[in-house]
């Protein structure tokens, strides 16, 4: 059976799915950290979703809004440096377009994702093609936008692929922004850390909702 | 690979063990913000305009250890090799404003811009004005028209310095921007690495050198420099080195200068003495004065070897305020 939205209760979920997932990943991206920036990535998201599954464990909310919000907040306060500041962002801007939503679907999360974006330009002033997180981020935005009428498996696989393809760009960029910036030639053929994050995360969303159709 | 040999508890808790320490080591003029990993002088003085130092930790002394009379009012330290969060921030500059307004004093980094910058909105929400001057002191990682894209590396220690005795004297938030402003803007570093350091969390080095390798610019984090080559002897590096410095910012004649030999962490005092020397005799050479001269760890990357020259270029007023005797852990001066 295919679905079309998930509950409050089943967000939470995935978003727990989701911070066991990246706790999981965090040697496969600070080896991707060390080869172009400082090689402290993959510990501070495993630290940020380590604290994000400790507070959901524990938490219940009102609505979808809250709950994204909540994330953004902890992984503010937790994460520090730059990646805490922007990935922050990310769901605190989430929640922001979530609002007091009761469930996410294909046309609040398209608008959640946008108000992530915005939050985090507003942030840290990256552009498409200054090889950051924004340019797997922004891939998947667009890719939310024009998607209609498609089940949620089908809509965070799509997203998931925009984000991918956008992740593997990268490789092909200089750094222009963040510790890996003063590197210029020497960052080309690497993906960036944070884009690679951002992929997981989509990844991650649509292992969880595969995992219950 | 080696295992790597660091004397600690365990790795999450490094950051957070070290500042207690240090604030051990502070014999009751510092105290610690409980859950804001930030320090904040005892002996505040009423009235007086705030200076919040900060940044990742892993650097140590810096930040925290600067913390004291005519030096900062307070730091806030993030974990190791990241920008403490906005919450934290918010803590401490609630702790040390005292109705004049608290200067933001840090690193140029992506994360402490950003998180600095969330922190200061957050205090503008609580009527707590802030400014900021950011360090750009390292002429190896951008050039010159590129200079805001510039780290923040051990010139940060001078530029603290002259903040700290000015927040002292000064009436206004506006007037300590301005001389701290001066201050960077008379600042200027560049760094050489010689072996890596690691982080106690990953257990591995942050980049590889080859056994006769350096590398010039090298960041504090393991950032790649400007030019990788063969070791070459003391002399030769520091002349390459000063070369760099004086392109970015001239010096004339009779200009005063003061010098800043910092161990990155893992060097002798031996070397330092010996990159002391020639720096001297280029100055002597080239009639430039040395007011002062500091040799030492001050701005660390774990066991990184290998050191950054910094100068700071005086006027008379830069002059005043870097001659206030100043009292912190790392930094004592009559």
């Amino acid at each position: 059976m295919s679905v079309t939205e998930l509950t409050l209760e089943q967000t939470q979920q995935m978003m727990l799915y989701v911070s066991q997932k990246m706790q999981e990943s965090k040697d496969l991206l600070s080896h991707a950290d060390q080869v172009i920036g400082d090689g402290d990535h993959g510990i501070g998201m495993a630290r940020g979703f380590e604290s994000v599954e400790e507070k959901l464990s524990h938490s219940s909310y009102l609505n979808c809004g809250e709950l994204f919000k909540s994330v953004g907040m902890t992984l503010l306060s937790t994460i520090g440096g730059a990646a805490g500041a922007v990935f922050g962002s990310l769901f605190m801007g989430m929640g922001k377009g979530l609002s007091d939503a009761q469930v996410i679907n294909e046309t609040n999360l398209s608008v959640a994702l946008q108000a992530g974006l915005e939050l985090i330009q507003k942030r840290g002033g990256a552009k498409v093609g200054d090889k950051t997180m924004i340019d797997a981020l922004s891939p998947a935005v667009d890719a939310a936008s024009d998607g209609k009428d498609l089940s949620m498996g089908e809509f965070l696989d799509k997203i998931s692929l925009a984000a991918e393809e956008g992740k593997e760009k990268t490789k092909d960029m200089v750094s222009k922004i963040g510790k890996s910036k003063t590197q210029g030639e020497r960052s080309l053929g690497f993906p960036d850390p944070g884009a690679i994050s951002v992929t997981l995360i989509f990844k991650f969303m649509h292992e969880y909702v595969r995992s219950i159709q | 690979m080696p295992v790597i040999k660091k004397v600690i508890n365990d790795p999450k808790q490094v950051a957070k063990e070290s500042l207690e320490g240090l604030v051990l080591a502070y014999h009751g003029k510092v105290r610690i913000l409980e859950d804001c990993s930030s320090i904040v002088r005892t002996d505040l003085p009423q009235g007086k305009v705030g200076l919040l130092v900060g940044g990742g930790s892993g650097h140590e002394p810096l930040f925290a250890g600067f913390v004291g009379e005519n030096l900062a009012d307070g730091s806030v330290n993030g974990n190791v090799f990241a920008a403490p969060s906005p919450d934290k921030i918010l803590c401490a500059t609630q702790a040390i404003d005292q109705g004049k307004g608290v200067l933001y004093l840090y690193g140029n980094y992506a994360g402490d811009n950003m998180n600095f910058d969330i922190a200061a909105e957050l205090a503008a929400d609580l009527d707590i004005e802030t400014r900021t001057v950011r360090i750009w002191d390292d002429v190896a990682s951008a050039p010159p028209e590129r200079i805001e894209d510039r780290r923040g590396i051990a010139g940060d220690l001078f530029v603290i310095k002259v903040a700290g005795a000015a927040a002292a004297s000064v009436s206004t938030l506006d007037d300590l921007f301005r001389i701290t402003t001066k201050a960077r803007d008379y600042t200027r570093s560049i760094g050489v690495a010689l072996s890596p350091g690691s982080i106690p969390e990953t257990g591995e080095y942050t980049f590889e050198l080859g056994p006769d390798e350096i590398e010039i610019g090298m960041g504090l984090h393991g950032e790649q420099g400007v030019s990788r080559g063969k070791l070459i002897p003391a002399d030769e590096l520091v002349d390459s080195m000063i070369d760099r410095i004086l392109e970015d910012m001239p010096l004339e004649q009779n200009d005063k200068v003061c010098v800043l030999i910092n161990n990155l962490g893992a060097s002798t005092m031996m070397e330092l003495l010996i990159v002391n020397r020639r720096v001297m005799q280029r100055f002597s050479d080239d009639g430039i004065k040395v007011h002062d001269t500091l040799i030492g760890s001050f701005c660390t990357s774990q066991e990184m070897a290998g050191f950054s020259i910094s100068l700071l270029k005086l006027d008379d007023e830069l002059e005043k305020y870097y001659d206030t005797p100043a009292d912190s852990f790392a930094l004592k001066t009559r």
